[in-house]
């Protein structure tokens, strides 16, 4: 008996020290495409994001062609429901069995996490093309982020509301990780301006109906609302918003952009209309590349882009970009060598990649939602230029 | 003074609402002794009859209502003669197992036919909007949804109460045998009965896309909602549950406003304190049966 278990113990031992062996062996057997394991949320509650970064990766390979630098580019395309436990595992077979070169997309912070030590561990780039949370580029030295990170909206839209007469406000936020996170940075940065929170709400994420919560703001009798709830709540916010009157009585709303995604908007009715938000991307962007973007998107998804969208448009570019860099050489530290400091210009504007933090350097745009040609678009009226992650843990 | 009474009718709407959505549950629950989970679903049905004939054919709200009722309840009828009469005799057991994998499919269906993100059905504009009451806001929506629920618990009750098939009901859930022997064609009044709780929930869930939201996640997300109401207002009447909508409704949104911190607990905590003062439910039979 202590025999089988000592000969198990030594199974397990031998194959714990095996795996992250194979793993660093496998990007170094290169062949001639240079596979790209893509894991998204396809199905579930977090599915739009996956298919916007799906729909935005294919328009960028029909536009660009599938060769770069000489090598044919492969998607291997996984559905991980934003379930970090399937993340991880995938990401694992991903990286053992098919033996991708890179991977890619994460829709939930907690899915970019869970594959972070594996990037580590196999010395593959791990492009974040959703996820949002600060610390996500810190926990592997091979992670890059085409995104964003809530603090860059959330702390801009602080410092823009204590600057335009906005004195008191009222905070409705999701209470999970990145609603915290956008209530903290706005407290932070609206305070120091000389704001001042008069009521502060955290709702539950899986919440029925925000009437209670929207009375309570009413009758807290703010300048303007902060809010942040999941994309596929924010609808349902407005109208309620809108139900209650409390367009009526003055009180403006005013938070990240998440909450306004393109391809929610024209859900919303007109009671959104004037909401004041900050945030990387509008479909609305007045660049001819956007306008280009927008419609190639448009014609071959029958829908708009939204901020998921350019993010997976731009992530599948850096990709391209790097390998051109490296003349299609797949070593992970050069190509992530490559990727440190790159600019160019996407449909959001220009943007880079930090060096210092491999995280997406870019403009911050206040916008209001305004109707244009009968559809509702967020408009931008205001640049905040370069702005760097605010979130990264000083050093 | 005023969001005090602004709060108690967001309540009662509120209540009201997941009455309509739960009373099926209870009628299948409780009177025919059947453990449906897959409620929500036809509540969904109902919910995206009336999104695509309101918003892609562009029929009025209110007169799609009526069809997500019917629709609801067609589809009720259809999977009752076709696999629900086959579980009436098992256990509980095999019947949550079917109907939680009746629920799965459902959501699958759905997110595959109509995508995954949120649905709004456009309402007239008279619906919008809140009026004012002697200085207490009273939403257009939520008036409608007391309205059309209070007539319709008072239909019910009537129907239960006075009518000829009301008693062909109750007798064939007292003694189904006795009924039987009566000459009460038994297994048809089940299935009307059901047919009818689907509808309900059906209508249930066109009303509340403005309020809960409608996604193809809909019945596991409001699943547990419906079995409160179940088990605390009890299953041998109409009144139990509608009492417990309101208990519930009211007392989640009092607790959302007053303590924020605590809200989604209230109704669970509520839940908890009845069960233990009446573990059958404020008005549940005594007897086992």
């Amino acid at each position: 008996m202590i025999d089988f278990n000592r000969r198990r113990m030594l199974l397990w031992a031998a194959t714990a020290a095996a795996l992250p062996g194979l793993c660093a062996v496998s990007p170094a057997r290169a062949e001639d495409t240079v596979k790209i394991g893509l894991i998204l949320p396809m199905t579930g509650g977090q599915a739009s994001t996956g298919k916007q970064i799906d729909n935005a990766i294919k328009l960028y390979m029909q536009q660009k062609g599938d060769t770069v630098a000489g090598r044919k580019i492969e998607i291997i395309l996984k559905d991980d429901a934003a379930v970090p436990d399937n993340t991880k595992r995938l990401a694992q077979e991903l990286i053992v069995n098919d033996k991708v070169n890179f991977i890619a997309g994460f829709g939930v912070t907690p899915a970019a996490l869970a594959a972070a030590p594996l990037a580590t561990q196999a010395k593959i780039p791990e492009i974040v093309m959703a996820a949002g949370t600060s610390i996500i580029t810190e926990r592997s030295p091979y992670i890059v982020r085409t995104s964003f990170t809530l603090a860059q909206s959330s702390t801009i839209i602080g410092d823009w509301a204590a600057k335009n007469g906005i004195k008191k406000v009222a905070t409705l936020t999701s209470d999970y990780a990145p609603g915290n996170d956008a209530l903290n940075f706005f407290k932070q940065h609206f305070t120091a301006g000389g704001g001042e929170i008069v009521e502060e709400v955290k709702v539950p994420l899986a919440n029925p109906d925000f009437a209670p919560f929207l009375q309570r703001m009413k009758d807290s009798k703010p300048d303007a609302m902060f809010v942040f709830v999941p994309a596929g709540q924010g609808g349902n916010f407005m109208k309620q918003y809108a139900e209650r009157g409390l367009d009526k009585s003055g009180i403006k709303v005013i938070g990240p952009g998440d909450v306004m995604d393109d391809d929610l908007l024209n859900n919303m009715g007109d009671a959104a209309l004037g909401v004041v938000t900050a945030h990387l991307y509008s479909a609305a962007h007045p660049s001819q590349m956007n306008k280009d973007f927008v419609a190639a998107y448009k014609k071959a998804f029958s829908n708009r882009p939204g901020f998921m969208a350019v993010s997976g448009y731009d992530g599948i570019h850096l990709i391209y970009e790097a390998l051109k860099k490296t003349g299609g050489d797949t070593n992970g530290d050069k190509l992530v060598d490559a990727m440190k400091g790159m600019k160019w210009e996407s449909p959001r504007g220009p943007i880079s990649i930090d060096p210092e933090t491999r995280d997406i350097v870019q403009n911050i745009y206040i916008r209001k939602l305004e109707k244009v040609d009968g559809e509702l678009y967020n408009v931008e009226f205001e640049t905040f230029e370069a702005v760097k992650d605010p979130g990264k843990t000083k050093k | 003074m005023a969001s005090v009474l602004t709060n108690l009718f967001d309540g009662v709407a509120y209540g009201m609402l997941l009455f309509v959505l739960a009373c099926g549950l209870a009628v299948t629950l409780g009177l025919m002794n059947f453990v449906n989970l897959a409620h929500g679903a036809f509540a969904m049905a109902g919910g995206y009859i009336c999104a695509v004939l309101v918003n892609n054919s562009g029929w009025p709200f209110f007169a799609a209502l009526p069809l997500a009722f019917a629709g609801s309840a067609a589809i009720g009828i259809v999977l009752e003669r076709a696999l629900y009469r086959h579980l009436y005799m098992r256990g509980h057991l095999d019947q949550v197992l079917f109907s939680i994998g009746l629920v799965f499919m459902s959501v699958a269906a759905v997110d595959y036919v109509m995508g995954s993100s949120r649905v709004f059905i456009k309402l007239p504009a008279a619906l919008e909007g809140q009026i004012d009451l002697f200085g207490v806001g009273i939403g257009r929506y939520r008036l409608m949804i007391v309205v059309i629920c209070g007539l319709l618990t008072l239909a019910l009750q009537l129907i239960l109460a006075k009518t000829r098939f009301g008693s062909r009901l109750r007798a064939a859930v007292d003694d189904p045998r006795a009924a039987i022997g009566l000459g009460i064609n038994v297994p048809q009044v089940f299935a009307f009965t059901f047919a009818f709780g689907c509808g309900l929930a059906g209508l249930g869930g066109a009303l509340s896309a403005e309020i809960l939201g409608l996604d193809p996640y809909f019945p596991l997300k409001f699943m547990i909602y419906f079995l409160i109401v179940v088990t605390v207002g009890g299953s041998s009447s109409i009144t139990g549950p509608f009492l417990a909508s309101l208990l519930l409704g009211i007392a989640d949104v009092a607790g959302k406003y007053y303590v924020p911190k605590m809200g989604p607990f209230v109704i669970y905590t509520v839940m908890i304190v009845i069960l233990i003062w009446r573990p059958n439910g404020l008005f549940g039979r005594t007897a086992a049966r």
